[in-house]
């Protein structure tokens, strides 16, 4: 078994840090790529933002950028924060630090899989950002990368850069489908005695919901990214209506794993929220077993929703209403877990850390991106909305939620698990204000200028009068990024000086009951000294009669109150 | 006030889609400030204080999850009530379409849109076909029929105060319809990305009373006897 050679730490270098098995380091690999990442991300947002709000003006920092500048940059922009800020942030690093440590495991069930999906990302990685300086430039198909645009070099005059991105998002999709075998054979097959799946940290739920959506969907849009890639250097035309092909064929490919990709972000972030917002509201998860059964509903409906992408395509009209009612049926599985989270706090012994607020300003915000779903699904009001910063501040009010207030809360609480030192609070409080006003100052305007019409991926809006007035929109918006991409300098300076200097962590700073919060901080190598046995339901917070408001979920049953409220 | 949220609605089926857009406004807009307003309201009221403890509440009981599942049973049936308003909604607009008054042909291309009319003998594909480019010329309080074609990339053919989109994809003839309720000039605007102009790609919808119609078709059209001339059969 290959879990024996990860039981004695190496002491070289390299197979230490770099091309280490030890899924806490390959964490802290994914956490740095996905923060890196996150700096190309966060520069483009800030390119597409000066461009609109001040059109063909010099960019500060960078310079004047063209209509085939500006195509690239919306493309990347799509592609790093979606495939390489999201899912190494929420799935990498989360998923392979806490899975091991909350089941009581001292590994990955496949350590060497584990180095390899990690290396893979890293070259993706590397493949799309050297895309961007290939000649003719970077993909300028957008991320959702459109045939024939995609399909025909001379449509963008983008040939290299074009092939480049696909094969980065192969590999980020190999990448991911090892990623998520681990997840999976780690949670059924290594969890500690007694830790049922009925006492399984809900965030470890999440992730290997999100794992099987994952594994279930991407093969088709492999297989498409290949029949692109195909089209484009081996002269065949599956996508090429002059070849025979059809550019639906892609949409339906590219939206059949596109959509069920929401969730595989949107669970992990839920996962977070759900994780913290008991320990710092000291009471139990409300409906445990109900947000999970929620979870796998929403998780098996994600497949048959994708054509809501596709209302206005061009596909058969008659697939709108029946989609339309799955879409907009969706609602009630996130309605019963969003609903559940509020009764999770409602009262609670509230303790505002900086990992509460994001996780309570994610579920905020979440709800915008939620409510604003409804009329999307809706494929009539689709007709009128699709296309439009609409749908731009949408998706952002849904992904930007999961991905930084809920990733940004999971950085604040478990920090010190992975650093063994505690951040700051007060530069976390102050994170947490400019990000939070900062990024519903960015994206209500959005939704106005979306109502009135404007269309997203314009280079620039003066060739239409009717958006004359939703240029202060975008004003407003622009300078609202500018201050949530400043806003995250507190957060730089918060992890580079806590990493460094931060008061010493104990094992268990929150009082928190999971398992990962038995052992030291950071872990030792081989997680816990000694095998941990679970008596307990992971949320066992302010029990009556129980001497303190937490019970480990190692900590053996007493007589004198309930073991556990939701055991088998 | 609310109303300028959107731009004017100046077809015949816009009210359908507003309608339902008001709906799901008001069915939203409230259960987000009753959720919102329970959230804010915990998150002030119930903070820690010396002595208090927090309510242990696992939601493990029915009578506990009728808390959340109550609700959400709500939300099932009025995502229904949506569902079926929409419904009818979309059937109107994009089902079968009413037989055209007016029919014109919409050909996209990297980074215009050319309108070609059927001239005086009604037929695509003759030599009195008469094309426009970015300019929709069509008469008011009449079914205007088109067929959307692309001789490139994907495009959508996005008319705002028509409340119409719909995307053009090579390889496909789509067709669809529309009945304008105002005169003026309405702008097409295109909203898929199509290239590096696609920000440029702009067309107007002109609707004209039917005499001012009448007049741009005398003006720009050949004449009928032109086109039944043996020099326009040959083509």
């Amino acid at each position: 078994m290959e879990v024996a050679t990860s039981h004695t730490q190496p002491t070289g270098f390299i197979r230490r840090y770099l091309f280490s098995t030890d899924h806490k380091v390959i964490a802290k690999q994914y956490l740095s790529l996905s923060l890196a990442m996150a700096l190309v991300g966060g520069f483009t947002s800030y390119l597409i933002r000066w461009q609109l709000a001040w059109p063909e003006t010099n960019i500060p920092g960078w310079g004047p950028i063209g209509p085939d500048d500006y195509n690239a940059i919306i493309t990347m922009h799509g592609t790093v924060m979606v495939f390489f800020v999201a899912m190494p942030f929420l799935l990498g690093a989360f998923g392979n630090f806490l899975i091991p440590l909350m089941i009581g495991a001292n590994d990955m069930a496949f350590p060497r899989l584990n180095m390899i999906s990690f290396w893979t990302l890293f070259t993706a990685s590397v493949v799309l950002t050297s895309s961007m300086f290939v000649p003719g430039g970077a993909a300028a198909a957008g991320w959702t990368s459109y045939a024939p645009l995609s399909d025909n070099p001379i449509y963008t005059g983008v040939n290299r850069g074009q092939n480049l991105w696909i094969l980065a998002v192969a590999l980020e999709f190999g990448s991911f489908l090892m990623g998520g075998i681990n997840f999976l054979t780690t949670t059924l097959n290594m969890r500690a005695p007694g830790m049922s799946l009925s006492r399984l940290p809900i965030l470890v739920w999440m992730e290997i919901t999100a794992a099987v959506v994952f594994l279930l969907s991407v093969g088709p849009l492999i297989a498409g990214a290949l029949m692109l890639l195909m089209d484009r250097t081996l002269g065949t035309g599956f996508f090429r209506p002059d070849r025979g092909g059809d550019p639906l064929l892609w949409e339906h490919l590219f939206w059949f794993f596109g959509h069920p990709e929401v969730y595989v972000v949107a669970l992990p972030g839920f996962g977070m929220m759900l994780e913290i917002i008991p320990v710092f509201a000291r009471k139990p998860i409300f409906g445990y077993r109900t947000i999970i059964w929620s979870t796998i509903a929403a998780g098996l409906l994600s497949f048959i929703v994708w054509a809501h992408h596709m209302f206005v395509s061009g596909m058969d009209p008659r697939l709108a209403t029946p989609f339309s009612v799955t879409t907009i049926l969706i609602s009630v599985p996130f309605a019963i877990i969003v609903f559940a989270m509020i009764a999770s706090v409602w009262r609670g012994a509230i303790v505002l850390s900086t990992a509460m607020l994001f996780a309570l300003g994610g579920l905020a915000t979440f709800l915008v991106g939620g409510v604003t779903g409804i009329f999307l699904g809706s494929a009539t009001t689709d007709i009128f909305l699709h296309g439009t910063y609409f749908v731009v501040a949408h998706f952002h009010y849904t992904l930007f939620p999961v991905t930084f207030f809920g990733g940004f809360a999971g950085l604040y609480y478990w920090f010190p698990k992975m650093f063994g030192r505690m951040m700051n609070e007060a530069l976390g409080k102050i994170h947490f204000l400019f990000t939070f006003v900062c990024f519903n100052a960015v994206f209500i305007p959005l939704f106005l200028a979306g109502l009135k019409g404007n269309p997203r991926r314009l280079y620039e809006m003066s060739s239409y009068d009717f958006l004359k007035p939703v240029q202060q929109f975008h004003v407003i918006a622009t300078i609202a990024t500018i201050g949530l991409l400043v806003g995250q300098l507190p957060l730089v300076v918060n992890f580079v000086y806590s990493l460094v200097r931060g008061k010493t962590a104990t094992a268990n700073p929150w009082q928190a009951n999971t398992l990962e919060w038995t052992t030291a901080s950071p872990p030792p190598h081989e997680n816990f000294r000694k095998m941990p046995m679970v008596y307990r339901a992971p949320y066992e917070y302010s029990v009556p009669g129980a001497p303190s408001d937490w019970i480990p979920q190692t900590e053996p049953p007493q007589p004198i109150y309930p073991v556990t409220a939701v055991a088998d | 006030m609310l109303q300028d949220l959107l731009p004017t609605d100046v077809s015949t089926f816009g009210g359908d889609i507003d309608h339902v857009f008001w709906l799901i406004f008001w069915i939203v807009g409230i259960w987000f400030v009753a959720a919102e307003g329970v959230l804010f309201y915990s998150i002030i009221r119930h903070r820690k204080r010396e002595g208090a403890t927090a309510m242990y509440l696992p939601g493990d009981t029915p009578r506990q999850l009728a808390w959340v599942l109550i609700p959400a049973l709500v939300v099932l049936c009025l995502d229904l009530g949506i569902d079926r308003a929409g419904a009818s909604a979309w059937e109107r607009v994009k089902g079968t379409p009413p037989a055209g008054d007016v029919v014109v042909r919409i050909n996209a291309k990297q980074f215009n849109w050319n309108f070609t009319y059927p001239g005086p003998d009604g037929k695509f594909g003759t030599a009195d076909d008469v094309t426009t480019e970015n300019d929709l010329h069509v008469p008011v309080g009449k079914v205007v029929r088109f067929e959307l074609q692309s001789e490139d990339v994907i495009h959508s053919f996005f008319v705002p105060n028509l409340r119409l989109k719909q995307d053009v994809v090579p390889g496909r003839t789509i067709s669809g319809w529309f009945e304008a309720t105002t005169t003026g000039t309405y702008e097409i605007a295109c909203s898929e990305l199509c290239g590096f102009g696609h920000y440029s790609m702009h067309g107007n919808v002109i609707v004209q009373t039917p005499a001012e119609y009448a007049g741009w078709v005398r003006d720009k059209w050949p004449s009928q006897t032109a086109a039944n001339s043996p020099a326009a059969k040959r083509n």
